[in-house]
């Protein structure tokens, strides 16, 4: 099961929008099974960076290899890649005028073509997962922002992606919701998924991680083991930002 | 001067008859706007200016200039033009109804892919994003993702224009068509009671809208289900 090369390779990537260069030689390797944590500064670049490993943004220097494909403008290969990759947004990004059911099946009947039965399993079985079956046929306004944050993990997963991307996935909740979606989030890692999150919940990166990376001004600044970077950071940036966020 | 009702229920019934005429030109010209409207909307946000501009400068044309000189342009113009009265096109333009139904589509149709554009733009950019990030292909986006969420966006002003609408088809009047208006009109040449006869045409203008406001309400209230808190 194990390939010799990493699952996601990221060379030399560098990543302009107009003038501002937003990554600036960001090499990555992530294993399968790898358990990532990016955290730094707003506007540090770590949106950016694993929005680049789907593609929602071009990157324009350097090589992102995913699973053996290279990240360039042929549509089939970034379509493969897309297959493998499941992302979960800040903002939830449910679909608004489907149910949830509808809102977990229609990528696996357009992109996968599932058979209707077939998805509809799935997507139950997904929402068994995230804990919220009975909320299969609501809108996702009607949802809580936790709620619906664990519905747009659970239809990332009914592709059954290789890899799952975070971009800090309980940054727009309440308090008291962070939880529920951290609890969902560590189940999965339990379970082997490769992860790369970007957030600040630093409880979950010392419980979770395998790595934790800490970027700013578009770098990657320091990229250690949880123990070593919270308790033996090596840049003086990485102490300042880790200073402010454990101050309270 | 006195108000003579008996006026009024004497013409009512003659005017009533144009109320089919006056649906004949609503409705066809909202549909054939309406597909007007998506090509000339699919053009203005295709991103390629070849499709933008001709767009662009079509709807500035048309939401240029008044309608009244578009019918015009349209009844007296066109069959002056040779290439028209030998084309299979000419059938549609020898008749008033043709010239009405014409002059009220491309008018309709330049308002109408403005509103839809709006409704476009209002998509949130996350959603589509979130459809892209699960593999769906831009067309796939676009019918499943952004063509529902932008016509329920856009119905309220969809709405508007379609009422808006209701009152030019009375404009078809003026180049010989005896819908209400033209009914009335031709009452009015009769019995010089301008007063009776025309309010009571803009009652029936005003119960047709009512009438037509219920309905988009309805529709209004179907979309836009997935909005309401409350299941």
């Amino acid at each position: 099961m194990t390939s010799p090369e990493p699952l996601i390779q990221m060379l030399e990537v560098g990543k302009h929008f107009g003038t501002f260069q937003a990554l600036k030689g960001i090499n990555l390797n992530v294993s399968k099974g790898e358990r990532i944590v990016v955290c730094g500064p707003s506007g540090s670049g770590k949106s950016t960076m694993i929005r680049c490993i789907n593609r929602l943004e071009k990157h324009d220097q350097g090589r992102i290899i995913i699973d053996g494909i290279e990240l360039t403008d042929d549509l089939k290969d970034l379509n493969a890649v897309r297959r493998e990759v499941g992302m979960v947004f800040q903002s939830f990004n449910l679909f608004p005028h489907m149910t949830i059911l509808n809102n977990l099946m229609l990528a696996q009947k357009l992109v996968r073509k599932t058979p209707k039965a077939e998805a509809r399993d799935v997507a139950m079985h997904y929402l068994e997962r995230v804990k919220i079956p009975e909320q299969a046929g609501k809108y996702p306004i009607q949802l809580s922002g936790g709620q619906q944050q664990r519905v747009a993990i659970a239809r990332a997963l009914c592709m059954k992606p290789e890899v799952m991307l975070f971009d800090e996935p309980t940054s727009a909740l309440d308090p008291e919701m962070i939880n529920e979606v951290l609890e969902v989030m560590v189940d999965l890692a339990r379970d082997g998924m490769t992860m790369i999150c970007v957030t600040h919940e630093m409880g979950f990166a010392r419980s979770v991680a395998d790595r934790v990376i800490f970027m700013d001004t578009g770098e990657i600044v320091e990229e250690a083991e949880p123990e070593t970077f919270f308790n033996a950071p090596r840049n003086e940036r990485t102490k300042l930002f880790l200073s402010q966020i454990l101050k309270h | 001067m006195s108000f003579d009702l008996s006026l009024i229920a004497e013409a009512l019934p003659k005017m009533l008859v144009g109320i089919g005429l006056t649906f004949q030109l609503l409705i066809l010209s909202a549909i054939l706007g309406l597909i007007l409207a998506i090509g000339l909307m699919l053009m203005r946000i295709s991103g390629k200016w070849y499709l933008s501009w001709p767009a662009q400068v079509y709807i500035y044309v048309f939401r240029g200039t008044p309608i009244l000189v578009q019918i015009f342009i349209v009844y007296y113009g066109f069959p002056q033009l040779d290439f028209i009265r030998d084309s299979f096109l000419w059938p549609i333009f020898r008749d008033p109804f043709g010239c009405a139904i014409v002059a009220l589509t491309l008018n309709t149709g330049a308002y109408v892919s403005e509103i839809l554009r709006g409704g476009v733009l209002g998509v949130d950019r996350g959603v589509l994003e979130a459809g892209e990030a699960l593999g769906l292909s831009k067309p796939q986006r676009f019918i499943y993702l952004t063509t529902p969420i932008a016509t329920r966006l856009a119905l309220p002003a969809y709405g508007n224009d379609i009422i808006s609408l209701l009152k030019s088809t009375a404009l078809a009047s003026t180049i010989t068509l005896m819908d209400m208006t033209g009914i009335a009109r031709t009452i009015v040449a009769q019995t010089y009671a301008p007063y009776e006869i025309f309010i009571s045409l803009a009652i029936i203008y005003m119960i047709l809208t009512f009438f037509i406001q219920k309905l988009l309400a309805r529709i209004e209230r179907y979309l836009g289900r997935y909005a309401e808190r409350e299941g």
